[in-house]
């Protein structure tokens, strides 16, 4: 193959392993907005916590090996990778709810901006909460301080050279992974009872409390579901990329947002098909340009959208009904 | 809670009244030398400003360690003009603002007679103005950055370093990579929020270029950064015979990763960022072969060097690194200049730290020239099996 286009095909496999990163941090805010029209600010933190949660199962869970001993069966491995994976996620379901619970709950029907800014609060409770020294006695050093940690190699690691592409087990397994969490919740919101009372609430939630739909729940489960796949995307993140610390959730969680509103928030396929465009404007901007403007793309992307399609992608103009 | 509420106005009073008295005394320090002076027996506080936690934790802590030898040394040998040392240590967490409000806190509330710190050039500026400002002379064991001690053709009066600077480091690893390794393609990544990296990968893309290089691609990325694959892949592209990646070990590491992860095979090139044992545990073999410029050697034969390197590791169980090196010349030398000093006040200690010629340290022989600096020689050293082995020693121009 000819070299540039060897460059061009490989830029676009580390822009989508990126993109789908970004696809399921998305998902999260645009659920939210979608019943709430809250920007859940902390979400980024919350997939930090997940990768954190992550960190802590895998160390309990995949004991260190000692020199020499047999590296386990990749049937083993497997079954830990997915232990961690579904731990990290419903340790970040149960933040999710307690978010709700303590921090939004209680400030509904209030003005938006007094939540938005509630949402900034917990954003920097929990990356200053988790820079503080660990507290004695805990049997893991929690919190983790703000020395970074690295993440284990839940699977071996596997490269493949196609054509000069570089591409390894944890791209396609990331990508696997994300398509089935994405099409898994498109059949919650469009194929379940859960999915219609939600779709309701975030129609009209007065009229949704009238017709029977318990609203609290709903939206609690909302926030479930979205932290819960922000832990999905933490771990499929942490393994090739393992650096974590309690402020590396700030910048995925800003760009997530970006590619939301890319994708027309509160949309599920326009979070999708968002993340992945920002992913690979990213990725192509950063190879083709000056790298330096790497993340100044996302907001590049965030004040064109707004300026010339606030709906975004998949979002439809609505008319609002006095 | 309501006890509580009561205290927190008193106590925003008794710290503006802490500032109050503080101003006056800075116009006039000079004129009232006595007040900073401790009493014979008390004894005297050397305030450093670490990293002990963050990107860079091993920075602050072999540093530490490195003062904590030459303190308690230097204790046993009966202290400093019959004063004990003692050191007070704050940690920075990696982060400028940290460095300042705890520069400022060793400076004013703790009247540290000197400042040691910081590793990072980025944070030492951020403490630099802070010495001028009280007038407490500062140390920094191994910030490069030359703006450290000279900024807009200005000496900071109270800064000093004990390391050499990155126009010469910069240049040490352009002459290896020209001339030992005969190298012509080379790339560029540097670190574009990091004075050091981007001072470092300038002084030697000008040197490189000088010598009759090419350099075929410049690209940056931030600290903390997850993911390099972007620039990596369009540095691949130009096919380059190595990569110059000035940066701290933690990014330097992951980059290694993802680099060989790519599928390229090329050498790194690096300055004394490197050093540290956690960028052998973090980049698992992905560096094996890259070079980094750096302060000294542990394997340095020399018996000064030896014995420093067995003492250090009969009391903390390492090997140290050229960090715990340089801290332990910085608090010599911060020590030196107290018992030299006229008396024990900022400016006599000042004084006293640049007028210091001819140190015998354990990175080199140490002299205080015009700007603060100090002139020494370079090593180079190679990744081979997880360690930085000795290759070659470059002398000041």
């Amino acid at each position: 193959m000819p070299a540039r286009l060897v460059e061009l095909l490989q830029h676009l496999v580390n822009g989508l392993s990126v993109g789908t990163i970004y696809a399921l941090i998305a998902l999260g805010y645009t659920m939210v907005y979608g019943v709430l029209k809250l920007i859940n600010f902390a979400h980024g933190d919350v997939y930090m916590v997940g990768a954190f949660s992550g960190y802590y199962l895998a160390g309990r869970l995949v004991p260190e090996r000692a020199a020499g001993a047999p590296p386990p069966g990749l049937a083993g491995a497997t079954l830990q990778a997915a232990l961690v994976t579904l731990g990290a996620m419903a340790v970040c379901a149960l933040l999710g709810l307690a978010i709700e619970r303590f921090a939004y709950r209680p400030l509904r029907g209030r003005a938006r901006l007094t939540s938005l800014i509630t949402a900034i609060g917990v954003s920097l409770l929990l990356e200053y909460g988790f820079q503080l020294q660990p507290i004695r006695g805990l049997p893991v050093a929690f919190p983790p301080g703000p020395t970074p940690r690295f993440f284990p190699e839940l699977l071996p690691r596997a490269d493949w050279s196609l054509g000069g592409v570089s591409l390894s087990n944890y791209d396609v397994i990331g990508l696997a992974v994300a398509v089935a969490l994405m099409i898994g919740l498109q059949l919650v919101v469009y194929r379940t009872r859960f999915g219609t009372a939600m779709r309701a609430v975030s129609f009209d939630p007065k009229v949704a409390a009238l017709m029977g739909i318990p609203v609290d729940r709903i939206i609690a489960g909302t926030f479930a579901l979205g932290s819960a796949l922000a832990a999905a995307a933490a771990i499929l993140n942490a393994v090739p990329r393992p650096q974590i610390h309690p402020l590396f959730g700030l910048l995925p969680g800003l760009k997530a947002f970006v590619a939301a509103v890319l994708g027309g928030i509160g949309s599920v396929p326009g979070a999708m098909v968002g993340g992945l465009a920002l992913g690979l404007a990213e990725e192509l901007v950063a190879g083709y340009t000056a790298s330096s403007f790497k993340d100044a793309i996302a907001f590049t992307v965030l004040i064109l959208v707004l300026l010339f399609r606030p709906d975004g992608l998949f979002g439809r103009a609505r008319v609002e009904k006095v | 809670m309501r006890g509580a509420r009561g205290v927190a106005p008193v106590a925003i009073l008794l710290a503006l009244a802490a500032c109050e008295r503080k101003r006056p005394a800075e116009g006039v320090a000079a004129a009232a030398p006595a007040a900073a002076a401790p009493a014979p027996g008390q004894p005297l506080l050397l305030g450093h400003v670490a990293s002990l936690t963050g990107n860079e934790a091993t920075f602050g802590d072999s540093t530490e360690k490195g003062i904590r030898l030459a303190v308690d040394e230097r204790n046993a040998g009966g202290g400093v003009a019959g004063h004990p040392v003692a050191i007070r240590t704050y940690d920075d967490q990696g982060k400028p603002e940290e460095a300042a409000i705890v520069a400022t806190r060793l400076a004013v509330e703790d009247r540290a007679q000197v400042l040691l710190g910081e590793v990072a050039s980025k944070r030492s500026l951020a403490m630099a103005p802070i010495a001028d400002r009280y007038q407490v002379p500062m140390v920094t064991p191994s910030s490069t950055n030359p703006k450290v001690t000279v900024e807009n053709d200005q000496v900071h009066p109270y800064v000093f370093r004990v390391c050499f600077i990155d126009p010469f480091q910069g240049g040490v690893m352009a002459r290896f990579a020209r001339q030992t390794l005969h190298l012509s393609r080379v790339a560029v990544l540097r670190d574009v929020g990091n004075d050091y990296s981007v001072g470092l990968a300038d002084f030697f893309l000008a040197r490189f270029r000088a010598l009759g290089g090419e350099v075929v691609d410049d690209e940056s990325y931030k600290a903390g950064d997850q993911d390099f694959k972007a620039q990596l892949t369009a540095i691949k592209a130009h096919r380059p015979e190595a990569i110059y990646v000035p940066g701290y070990y933690t990014d330097v590491a992951l980059i290694a990763r993802q680099a060989r992860e790519l599928g390229m095979a090329q050498p790194l090139l690096g300055g004394d960022g490197w050093d540290s044992a956690k960028l052998f545990e973090i980049s698992r073999g992905a560096l094996e072969g890259s070079y980094f410029s750096d302060h000294y050697s542990a394997e340095d034969p020399s018996p000064a060097i030896q014995g420093f390197v067995s003492r250090y590791r009969t009391r903390f169980g390492a090997v140290p690194d050229s960090m715990a090196a340089m801290g332990y010349d910085a608090a010599r030398i911060a020590m030196d200049a107290m018992a030299r000093a006229r008396d024990l006040t900022g400016p006599a200690i000042r004084d006293a730290l640049a007028a210091t010629r001819g140190f015998a340290g354990i990175t080199g022989t140490i002299s205080i020239d015009a700007h603060h600096d100090a002139v020494k020689p370079a090593v180079v050293l190679q990744v081979v099996n997880g360690a930085g082995k000795f290759v070659a020693a470059v002398q000041p121009d």
